[in-house]
């Protein structure tokens, strides 16, 4: 095991807003992963938010004080691991357009840019993972989050990941990387077509057949897991990380807690 | 139909309840999209091409003074006219007065989007002209007094049934047993109602899906054939065209020509590409005796220059509003615009003005699958957001939505704060819905709750649990395995 060689690694934990007010299990699971790799992690106090919900809303100012938060809290680090592609996209692709040339703020910036990852590429191209390992008796199906695909380039990764779990068989949605509607703010603002995209993804997972369905984007899961629940169907729902740190003992997105017997 | 900007989400509502609409918007999913697909799978060198393509047009936007004289000079040579037009209306006028010289009568018209945006044809009617649109889809929106749905397949939201009794209302020799089943009879029909009219007509107004500099041609792309009809036979040609058509040479336009019709209907190249190139000269055997090019600028300067400058590239092929869920939700009425969807949403508010469009920048998951398809390269979600910054900054936190944003916006640069406040806020939730694992109903939420479940938070935030000491869920020993190893 490459143990020796990664302890080196310093990772900075950015688990985002919604992983860290809605479902904590993402985290840990993030944070089991990481350290399974032999990563030093920490997960620093001053982390809110990344700032896209005000960005995609047209308010730089407020996404540019934001965003130099997360730049003076994560530049320290050797890497920042986001578990979300639109999250880790925010900071590697757009913090640097919020800043001018020259100013020292969007040198900060790109040095962020550089090491910051979603955590399945992190996993998989920076450290190069073996050791996902673990048995799993489930199908499941994967939904393609928009940010992590088209602006990260996240779509073998996953796949290549959840291969090495025993047991567990992948069913590809025809569909897996149409956009499910959620958008952030669009789905609030714009409930009507937001759930006509919505449910062709929902009508596409339930094609599959697979007991659940997994992503990396904890957004679009809720979104896909609240249409589920609110169309009647009980898929488990989840976040990737939850199945590769074996760590499924918690309810699904939206499920109800299990009854201890 | 006809929609306007300020009802954007009232159109979306009433097209999406809209079955035989819905239906039409089903297909293409399955027909552009696929087709753009294999073709672009069938040129392995399709994406070097379209970064060819973005290059030409990024230097052609460098340097368009230049390339507009030039290419006014050519025409000149070649016996046009070139009439330069800031805005609709000086457009409209000039055309009118060209018609009024020849005292034209009827007006035959290939498909032509700046045609749409100076709204030529309501203009020439009210001038006693008749404007006849020969290429298909046009043919049935006319018929129908609609405006195109769609950028390059104008009648796409009608249902061949609708179109069989359009003909059969309008065309009132038709006998009552013709079979107008197939859509190949219905084409033949509409063919043989236009091809007297092809003869009769005065004028012949045409588009350009680009002006070549170097030679001072206009190319035609069409897969009917009827831009050659409409260009060729009447005495006189119009051609109508933004300034941004330009390309400096012939290579460079079919550079780009292999980018458009792979991208727009999945061919290698459309049926009939034509290069017209003045007035007919001494000893052709046809062609018009005037040509004339509408130059219009409508808005296109005021972006040059500005963080919009991109969507300047834009070749109309359409590949964006095929790919775009929420155009394939509501089709391309809703938008209230001549151009719908992803590029329409970015130029409208530039050519048109912000007022009342507020919407269509917003209505966008920004998911991202039209840039991934923009044969030019457009980052049209980046250009989008653009457009909501513009929007933002005119007018901050008025609504709901955009005082809640702010609020969140404060909290979240108070860190400790926000923990402390969204810690208490998920316990609240946790303890009410943790149950059930959802909640139905959500105050200040509704737009999320109005159509799905809210996933219960689990309770305690993850920083409250971090750094209260936890590692892992109640059954994850793994923290202590792996420092005891």
């Amino acid at each position: 095991m490459s143990k020796s060689i990664m302890v080196e690694h310093h990772v900075g934990l950015f688990v985002t807003c919604l992983v860290d007010l809605t479902r904590p299990s993402i985290g840990f699971a993030t944070l089991k992963l990481l350290e399974q790799t032999g990563c030093r992690v920490s997960v620093p106090e001053r982390q809110t938010c990344c700032g896209q919900p005000t960005y995609n809303a047209g308010d730089r100012k407020n996404t540019v004080d934001i965003a130099k938060q997360v730049i003076e809290t994560f530049e320290d680090f050797d890497y920042v691991v986001v578990p979300s592609g639109s999250c880790g996209g925010m900071v590697s692709l757009h913090y640097t357009a919020l800043f001018k040339d020259g100013d020292h703020w969007k040198t900060r910036a790109d040095k962020l840019a550089k090491k910051t990852f979603e955590l399945i590429t992190f996993l998989s191209d920076i450290i190069g993972s073996n050791m996902i390992k673990g048995e799993y008796n489930r199908t499941v199906t994967y939904h393609d989050s928009c940010s992590g695909l088209r602006e990260l380039g996240i779509k073998a990764q996953p796949r290549n990941l959840l291969e090495m779990i025993d047991g567990l068989k992948f069913i590809e949605g025809a569909e897996a990387e149409v956009c499910c509607g959620f958008g952030g703010l669009f789905c609030v603002k714009y409930p009507d077509i937001s759930e006509k995209i919505l449910d062709q993804k929902v009508d596409d997972i339930l094609k599959t057949n697979a007991d659940m369905v997994l992503g990396g984007d904890l957004g679009c899961l809720m979104n896909i897991a609240g249409r589920l629940n609110r169309r009647g169907f009980d898929k488990e729902v989840r976040h990737i990380a939850e199945v590769l740190a074996n760590m499924t003992q918690t309810p699904g997105i939206g499920a109800p807690e299990k009854v201890m017997e | 139909m006809s929609m306007s900007l300020d009802t954007f989400k009232e159109n979306a509502r009433i097209a999406m309840a809209d079955q035989a609409l819905q239906v039409e918007l089903g297909r293409l999913s399955e027909g552009f999209p696929i087709r753009r697909q294999k073709a672009v799978d069938r040129m392995p060198e399709f994406e070097q091409l379209c970064n060819q393509a973005r290059d030409i047009k990024n230097h052609v936007l460098a340097n368009l003074d230049l390339y507009l004289e030039n290419y006014e000079a050519r025409v000149k040579e070649h016996g046009g006219q070139v009439h330069w037009c800031r805005d609709a209306e000086t457009a409209r006028d000039q055309i009118l007065k060209i018609c009024k010289a020849t005292d034209a009568k009827t007006v035959t018209k290939s498909k032509s989007m700046i045609g749409e945006e100076i709204s030529i044809n309501g203009f020439l009617e009210d001038h006693g002209i008749k404007p006849i649109e020969t290429d298909l889809g046009e043919y049935i929106i006319q018929l129908r007094g609609e405006t195109p749905s769609h950028i390059l397949a104008p009648a796409i939201h009608v249902s061949k049934e609708q179109v069989e009794a359009d003909f059969r209302r309008v065309h009132t020799d038709l006998p009552v047993d013709r079979d107008l089943e197939d859509p190949e009879a219905l084409l033949q029909e509409a063919r043989g109602q236009l091809r007297g009219k092809f003869l009769q007509a005065d004028v012949g107004l045409t588009g350009a899906n680009m002006l070549v500099a170097e030679t001072g041609s206009n190319v035609l792309v069409t897969n009917e054939g009827n831009a050659d009809l409409t260009y060729a036979l009447p005495r006189v040609h119009i051609v109508i065209a933004s300034i941004e058509k330009i390309v400096p040479t012939l290579e460079d336009a079919s550079t780009i020509l292999r980018v458009l019709a792979r991208s727009a209907t999945g061919q290698d190249i459309s049926t009939y590409t034509t290069f017209c190139t003045g007035p007919k000269r001494l000893g052709d055997p046809d062609g018009p005796e005037e040509y004339h090019v509408i130059l219009l600028d409508n808005g296109r300067t005021k972006l040059l220059g500005s963080e919009f400058e991109e969507i300047l590239r834009c070749i109309r092929c359409s590949a964006c509003l095929n790919h775009c869920p929420v155009y394939k939700a509501i089709g391309g009425h809703a938008y209230g615009s001549v151009y719908p969807g992803p590029m329409g949403a970015v130029l409208t508010p530039g050519l048109f003005g912000m007022e009342d469009a507020s919407d269509l920048p917003n209505a966008s998951t920004l998911c991202g699958k039209c840039e991934s398809v923009c044969p030019m390269r457009i980052p049209l979600p980046n250009l989008l957001r653009s457009w909501r910054t513009r929007y933002f900054e005119l007018k901050p936190a008025r609504s709901f939505g955009q005082y809640t944003l702010s609020v969140w916006a404060w909290l979240a640069k108070k860190p400790k704060l926000y923990h402390t406040i969204s810690g208490l806020f998920m316990a609240i939730l946790g303890s009410l819905g943790r149950k059930n694992g959802r909640l139905r109903w959500l105050p200040f939420a509704s737009g999320w709750t109005l159509k799905r479940d809210f996933p219960t938070p689990m309770g305690d935030t993850f920083i409250q649990q971090y750094h209260g000491g936890a590692r892992g869920d109640a059954s994850g020993q793994w923290l202590r395995e792996i420092k005891n190893e």
